[in-house]
């Protein structure tokens, strides 16, 4: 099984430019293993000290945000398309 | 030297002035920071009493490039007592008292608080050198962005969801601007401009001005103060979708004290949201300081936002202040944007209703009381959103140009007693339980 992950420019630099991923993960917890591996900088930058994934990190799974499928429990389908977006208030009105 | 800058709201580290929302660092937002025993000196209620009645006056609080000259006069809307209204809102005698509505409803130019934001974004837009602004919007930014970028000689490209109201869709079409549906909801509009702002050059006002943008908010603090008499009231009803604009209020008051321009105090702030889009009041009532994001479903599409970014802190800002949020559902936000219309001859669109309904449920529940001072802040206008109040007044029969005709008519409607309208149909109600 392979998803694919979408890297935000913002967070770029920290990936050697590497703007897209295919990997195996089966669920978050796996994804951010193999992004804390695959790109060791980027790691403080998408979780806080803890280790939890940031409060203003956004996931979205083919267009969803992934805490409507069920947030760390999801399991990834083959060929899902994972976005890691900056959250972003959006206007009023 | 520039007295402005950008800071990370959580880890501190400042960024100077460029066109950027999020810290690299740690992905959290970012926001103005003003050197403010700079700004001393230079600001006192004298000086800005003397300036042309818009939101320019309080330039020195907003991050204005330097040699700005604004093309519009934007804000000083009014603030005026609602006795009417406060009688109604009040579950029992005293009436509400010291109750008023800031009118942003009649914001210039396109009616309504957005023409204040995208004021100060625009500003910048140009300073670094765009030539097209964008935005996600619910509509009134929308508004305000086409109307605004028309004015200031930039293209605008504006992104919304597919099934918003027609007349904020024509509002937008009017100036111009290049109207992009999106077959989705606000959530995923704004979404996807996140990733279009990645991708091109664009001054998009929510994404990478969006610290800019935000400080525009505050100028409807520093009028309530200022209309008030230089004097904070004692509490604040706020309808909240993003949840920005609640916090940039209580940034406000918080600079206005810090500058010595009006006396410390601890305002409340109530939050308002729809019931069928809450998130905000769902986290303040359940006591969770984190947002568990909804799908909306309400007619108050301004403020259907289902994941508000700035939700935490419009949390933060609630809680810290002794303040609670409310929310009301589609029919009462239907019964709220009549009342106002009724009693104080205002006519605002469904957050106004949010609003309106949810000040009633605060007095309702003695979370306001009827003597203390409280603003609700009334967003944008009416006649945007005339849709929801389809099929609630009857196309009345026509009668014959004659008087006799019409004494008729009068005796008829006077026979029927036909009460139309919310207030009157209300009042016969208690009049008849009493």
């Amino acid at each position: 099984m392979s998803i694919t992950v979408q890297i935000p420019t913002a967070l770029r630099r920290h990936t050697d430019g590497v703007g897209s991923i295919t990997c195996a993960a089966s669920n978050l917890g796996e994804l951010f293993t193999v992004l804390d591996e695959k790109f060791p900088e980027l790691k403080p930058h998408i979780r806080d000290d803890k280790g939890q994934i940031r409060r203003f990190l956004n996931i979205y799974v083919n267009e969803e945000d992934i805490r409507f499928l069920g947030g760390q429990s999801y399991a990834f389908q083959e060929g899902d398309e994972v976005l890691l977006v900056p959250s972003i208030a959006g206007g009023k009105g | 030297m520039c007295h402005y800058e950008l800071r990370c709201r959580e880890c501190g580290r400042t960024w100077g002035n460029q066109p950027r929302s999020i810290c690299d660092e740690c992905f959290s937002p970012l926001e103005v920071a003003y050197d403010y025993d700079a700004l001393k000196p230079s600001v006192s209620r004298e000086r800005i009493s003397q300036r042309p009645p818009n939101m320019w006056r309080y330039s020195e609080l907003l991050p204005l490039p330097q040699g700005y000259e604004p093309r519009l006069p934007v804000g000083f809307t009014p603030l005026f007592k609602a006795p009417h209204l406060g009688k109604r809102l009040s579950a029992t005698a005293p009436a509400a008292g010291n109750l008023y509505i800031k009118n942003d409803a009649v914001c210039l130019p396109t009616l309504s608080f957005k023409d204040r934001v995208v004021a100060v974004a625009l500003a910048n837009a140009r300073e670094f050198g765009f030539d097209t602004v964008s935005c996600s919007s619910t509509g009134n930014l929308a508004n305000a962005v086409a109307a605004h970028a028309a004015r200031e000689g930039l293209k605008a490209w504006i992104f919304i969801p597919s099934d918003l109201e027609p007349a904020k869709i024509l509002g937008t079409n009017v100036f111009g601007a290049k109207v992009v549906r999106i077959a989705g909801n606000y959530d995923q509009v704004n979404r996807l401009c996140s990733q279009i702002a990645d991708e091109h050059r664009w001054g998009f006002v929510n994404v990478n001005l969006r610290p800019y943008y935000a400080e525009g908010s505050k100028t409807v603090g520093f009028e309530i103060a200022e209309q008030l008499g230089w004097r904070l009231p004692d509490n604040i009803v706020c309808p909240m979708a993003g949840g920005s604009l609640i916090t940039k209020i209580k940034k406000a008051f918080d600079e206005l004290i810090k500058l010595g321009l009006v006396e410390p105090k601890e305002v409340k702030f109530f939050g308002a949201q729809a019931t069928g889009c809450s998130p905000i009041s769902t986290a303040v009532k359940t006591g969770s300081s984190e947002i568990e994001p909804q799908k909306p479903s309400t007619i108050a599409r301004s403020l259907a936002i289902g994941n508000p970014a700035d939700g935490h802190y419009a949390i933060k800002t609630i809680k810290g202040s002794g303040g609670w949020s409310e929310d009301v559902s589609d029919p009462e936000v239907v019964d709220s944007i009549r009342l106002l219309a009724e009693t104080e001859g205002i006519f605002t669109e469904t957050a106004g209703g949010v609003t309106v309904g949810c000040a009633g449920k605060l007095y309702r529940q003695d979370r306001i009381l009827p003597d203390e001072t409280t603003v609700l802040c009334v967003t944008g206008n009416g006649l945007k959103t005339t849709d929801v109040l389809a099929g609630v007044y009857q196309t009345e029969r026509p009668i014959a140009p004659k008087l006799v005709e019409f004494e008729a008519y009068l005796q008829q409607t006077l026979e029927l007693e036909e009460v139309p309208g919310v207030v009157a149909a209300t009042e016969e109600v208690a009049g008849i339980g009493a």
